[in-house]
């Protein structure tokens, strides 16, 4: 995790600092408000994995000499198929074209987003197929 | 090529760089334990009770089915694209073309640019190419979050559905361009719902990109096999890295940015246009709503995408050019500070975009763009350095990525010009800009896209393309770029600005956009017969094996194509070309140093055929 | 200074495809570029050459393994290091050069403001002594005292400037985004709704010069030409003059802009005619 997480501060440390010459070099609000958030951007989960870093070590992956025999195991459940996605998908589909179309679309975009989240929470708790 | 049917550490060779790289052996706190992808998912790897057909389609979440389902989709834009582009070249060929009407020609452009951009260069990237190739490198058995995954597919085609939605609704397909300044993108500019399916179709992409940036960090942070550290990922991956990373910096602003431009047109804002609220400061009244603010958010998305649409692309050349110069990459590090450098700065140059504004601070823009040339020059020296002294195979792939060195050389060093404020007072919005972005865009998305094609090719469908044809593919793109181009940059300096559906007969003009257009349509032709070749290759399979290029990296070791988790057992990966390693066990890389150098050449004594 | 120098001595470079620059700023332009088109010449014509050396030396010849070298650093190192060196060294001039083409100094020879729209221009000219139009533009302005250039499309307006003397545009838009360019002026502007940006022309001969509108604006945006008529200052001096009268004169034969066109730039409006091609060939 300790690469990974300094790529991420180096991020916030490097958006952090042409933020700031840029704010005070121009004054200009909005290039300066989208500099500070792509700092912080690279704060937030670059702390939280230094903060991981120091808890757990190096993994399997973070060391040079680690065998493929020592990564053995399962390492997450991988759903084999789903339909959900495919329904959500076309959820979101109907209800940004109800925007455009005619707002009555909206109603079968939000029964699909709805069922589709309702499936795939039942999809997870069963631990999906594979 | 050695078969590979079963490999344990035992049959491993010495590991290169042994007791120069290695690390204490740290204990492994039992948070770490379980990662892995290999042996725990050998027992359970096949998917044979899932649906078939479409159901089996429309249900994958195997990151290998939803990269095809991309790269398809993705080059059926780029052909769709392309066609416009036809068009658009035709209209030009003659001063005061009647071919198309000016709105016809406006709307074409648009969509143009916006297929080429938003649909084709970037989805064919990072959700085709990464998403196949990214887990297979590392030795992942899938992206971390499949179902997102998925779902960012079927936004990403909902989206290109809407987009060409366009040309079926009243008022035809957008025709504000595929930057949509404001003002003219608003509803009193550019009435009629083309605009507003154009939003929709880029609000349903940009959530598309998003997640799959979220996947491809997430899936590299977390997915990697032991010993795949950081440092030994390839280029490929390291650069989806990188432009993930930046696809969630960039993407969120032009998300949000659409929706505002959504609310000024049908809400009543007035965020980007002037007007609505009168601030009565003593006599004067002043405006609310700045068509600036626009071109600002836009172009903080918008040039960290043209990186997004470069970067995988480099990574594209940097797998090719060393497995065809049997070569490691040269300066592995170099290169992947280069391409963090690239991308730290491309977020700071936003408004080089801007410079004809009058209202941009010129001097931190022109610094930083012109900047941006270190770590891609470092890239290009990498790159001469990779096939220096190697033995170059010109195989399809090789052409292309060679044709993309040429084509990006070209392009970046007008690049260079244009970061020169002055410069681009004289350029900007004139045919040389379009001939400049051009060069780097199909260098980029066309070059280094196709050499990523057909070097991946054989890996996913277990196929090999035909050579012969791959090449003349090469050849006549290669010949047809230039001619398209070159004559752009020429009469661009004569002042023929861009978008434009006619131009004055009496200027000389017409001479050069009509070499342009044979161009084009040479171009046109390479892409047929890519057609052909694909075609051929379905009526007449011709096996691949699982490594016809003798590669250097992970996903060459599985089957092609590979089986549904990726791996059935992995080698052990004790440098970034761990296939090369097992391979080659005595073509080790010379690793840094002089002393490291010397104990290198002890060890080569014996050389090998 | 030193850079001007420099840029100076190129006098006698070819200006690679570009116009020489009819104004000092578009001169000053037209050397920076010689400067960058050189050195990417140099530049670009090196990496070429080693490309083309890799790809024609090192094409495979036989089935020996070729050493597996993977860093070298010292040729890194200088790899960087002069790319920095020559990227500080374009950036110098560039800063010299754009503050030559971007001031405005005080006291310009002429002052004329310019309202881009759809799809079209408008150039105003203060009107004579006494009358209500000193500073066209402000918001104390007599519009109808003014002298103005209106043209459009198939028509397009000329701008009378003067030669050897600066000349002030201040320029906006009353629709949407526009673009002011001059191609042989090497210098082109945004006109944007919402602010006023101005600038400095100052012309070195006396000619006519085309002008068009680069940024997208709409269904006619290819047809929003323009001329710049450059003539002496004595010329200059009685054409104003001249125009000035005919305004006291005649105050309707001041132009109007098209309806649909507002005249102040705080709204948005367009006449959205979905036509064809105005030329009907
Ligand atoms: C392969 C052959 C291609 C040809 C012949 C071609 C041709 C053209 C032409 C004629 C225009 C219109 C120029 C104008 O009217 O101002 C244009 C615009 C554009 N093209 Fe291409 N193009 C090609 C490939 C690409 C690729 C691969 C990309 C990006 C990945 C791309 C991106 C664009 C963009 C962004 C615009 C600007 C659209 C706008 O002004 O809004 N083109 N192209
Ligand atoms: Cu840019
Ligand atoms: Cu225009």
């Amino acid at each position: 995790m300790r690469v990974e997480a300094i790529i991420l501060l180096f991020l916030g440390v490097f958006f952090g600092i042409v933020g700031i010459v840029y704010w005070f070099w121009s004054y200009e609000d909005a290039g300066t408000a989208m500099l500070v958030g792509t700092s912080a951007l690279g704060f937030l989960p670059g702390s939280y994995y230094m903060f991981w870093h120091r808890r757990m070590g190096h993994r399997v992956e973070d060391r040079t000499d680690a065998s493929i025999a020592e990564g053995a195991g399962d390492i997450n459940s991988f759903p084999g198929s789903s339909i959900w996605p495919f329904v959500l998908g076309m959820g979101a589909f109907l209800t940004l074209l109800s925007l455009v179309f005619g707002i009555w679309l909206i109603l079968p975009g939000i029964s699909l987003i709805l069922s589709a989240a309702i499936g795939v929470t039942a999809e997870s708790r069963r631990g999906g197929h594979v | 090529m050695t078969d590979v049917t079963d490999v344990t550490d035992v049959l491993a060779p010495p590991a290169p760089g042994t007791g120069l790289d290695e690390l204490p052996d740290l204990h492994r706190s039992p948070d770490a334990a379980g990662h892995g992808p290999q042996d725990g998912h050998a027992g359970h790897g096949h998917d044979e009770h899932g649906p078939t057909g479409i159901l089996k389609w429309l249900t994958s979440t195997d990151h290998k089915v939803i990269g095809m389902s991309y790269m398809i989709t993705s080059i059926v834009m780029f052909y769709f694209a392309g066609i416009m582009a036809l068009f658009i070249r035709l209209q030009l060929s003659s001063p005061h073309s009647s071919l198309l009407t000016f709105g016809q020609y406006n709307e074409l452009f648009t969509m143009h640019g916006s297929l080429m951009l938003y649909l084709f260069a970037g989805p064919f990237a990072f959700g085709g190419l990464a998403n196949y190739v990214v887990p297979l490198q590392i030795g992942a058995p899938d992206m971390a979050f499949p179902r997102l995954n998925a779902l960012s597919y079927w936004l990403y085609l909902t989206g290109s559905i809407t987009m060409m939605m366009g040309f079926g609704v009243a008022g035809g397909a957008a025709s504000f361009g595929w930057v949509a300044y404001a003002p003219l993108s608003s509803a009193t500019s550019s009435p009629g719902i083309g605009g507003d399916v154009w939003i929709m179709a880029l609000v349903l992409t940009g959530f598309s990109a998003i997640f799959t940036g979220v996947n491809l960090v997430a899936t590299i942070f977390y997915l990697r096999a032991p010993g795949m550290t950081m440092f030994r990922m390839p280029i490929f991956t390291w650069n989806m890295l990188v432009t993930g990373i930046l696809i969630l910096i960039a993407f969120p602003v032009l998300t949000s940015g659409l929706i505002m431009l959504f609310c000024d047109r049908h809400f009543g804002t007035h965020i980007f246009t002037v007007g609505g609220c009168h601030l009565v400061t003593g006599a004067v009244t002043q405006t609310c709503g700045s068509p600036l603010l626009w071109q600002n958010l836009f172009w903080f998305f918008g040039h960290p995408e043209v990186y997004i649409l470069a970067l995988p692309f480099f990574g594209i050349v940097t797998e090719v050019l060393p497995v065809f110069s049997r070569k490691p990459v040269f300066g592995y590090k170099g290169m992947v500070f280069a391409t963090m450098a690239i991308a730290a700065l491309s977020t700071g140059v936003w408004a080089h975009h801007m410079f004809t504004t009058g209202a941009v601070l010129l001097p931190f823009f022109s610094f930083l763009s012109l900047l941006i040339a270190v770590p891609t020059g470092i890239k290009f020296f990498n790159w001469i350095g990779t096939m220096w002294h190697g033995q170059l195979i010109f195989t399809t792939p090789m052409l292309f990525s060679i044709g993309f060195l040429l084509a990006f050389l070209m392009g970046g060093v007008t690049g260079i010009m244009l970061a020169s404020p002055p410069i681009d007072f004289a350029t900007h919005d004139t045919y040389f800009v379009v001939a400049h972005f051009h060069q780097v865009l199909v260098g980029t998305a066309v070059f280094a896209g196709f050499a990523g094609f057909y070097y991946w090719y054989p890996k996913m469908f277990g196929r090999l393309l035909n050579d012969t044809l791959g090449k003349w593919h090469f050849w006549l793109l290669f010949v047809g770029f230039w001619v398209t181009f070159m004559p752009q940059y020429v009469v661009g300096l004569k002042g023929m600005p861009r978008r434009v559906a006619s131009y004055p007969s009496n200027l000389g003009w017409q001479s050069y956009n009509v070499v342009s257009t044979i161009g084009a349509f040479i171009i046109a032709f390479s892409f047929g017969i890519m057609l052909w070749n694909l075609w051929a290759a379905w009526r007449k399979p011709v096996p691949a094996g699982d490594n016809p290029w003798d590669a250097h990296t992970l996903e060459w070791f599985t089957t092609s194509p590979p089986p549904h988790h990726n791996y059935t057992h992995l080698p052990p990966i004790r440098s970034e070309r761990p296939t090369w390693d097992y391979n080659h066990p005595d073509s080790v890389a010379v690793p840094h140093g002089l002393a490291a150098e010397a104990a290198h050449r002890a060890r080569q004594k014996e050389p090998v055929a | 200074m030193v850079g001007t120098a420099l840029l100076l001595a190129g006098c006698k470079v070819p200006n690679f495809g570009e116009y020489p620059g009819a104004t000092t700023q578009g001169k000053t332009e037209n050397h920076l570029w010689q400067l960058f088109f050189i050195a990417g010449l140099v530049v670009g014509g090196f990496v070429l050459l080693l490309i083309l050396w890799a790809v024609f030396r090192y094409r495979r010849k036989s089935e020996e393994m070729p050493k597996q070298t993977q860093y070298h650093t010292l040729m890194e190192i200088t790899y960087t290091v002069v790319p920095i060196l020559i990227v500080v060294g374009l950036f110098v001039f560039t800063v010299l050069a754009e503050n030559n083409v971007d001031a405005t100094p005080p006291d310009p020879g002429a002052t004329i403001t310019v309202h881009a729209f759809q799809w079209g221009w408008e150039f105003e000219y203060p009107g004579g002594p006494g009358s209500g139009c000193a500073n066209p533009g402000s918001p104390t302005a007599n519009q109808n005292d003014c002298v103005k250039v209106i043209g459009q499309t198939t028509q397009n307006p000329t701008m009378v400037i003067p030669t050897g003397t600066e000349v002030q545009i201040n320029l906006n838009s009353l629709d949407v985004l526009h673009g002011f360019y001059v191609p042989q002026f090497n210098f082109s502007r945004y006109a944007s709704p919402g602010y006023t940006t101005s600038f400095d022309f100052n012309a070195l001969h006396t000619g006519d010069f085309r002008g068009q509108c680069t940024q997208l604006c709409g269904l006619y945006h290819s047809l929003m030409f323009f001329n710049v008529k450059a003539v002496t200052q004595s010329k200059f001096a009685t054409w104003l003059h001249a125009q000035q009268a005919l305004v006291k004169s005649h105050p309707s034969s001041v132009p109007k802009l098209p309806s649909g066109v507002s005249t102040g730039s705080s709204t948005n409006s367009s006449s959205n005619n979905q036509g064809g091609d105005l030329y009907g060939d």
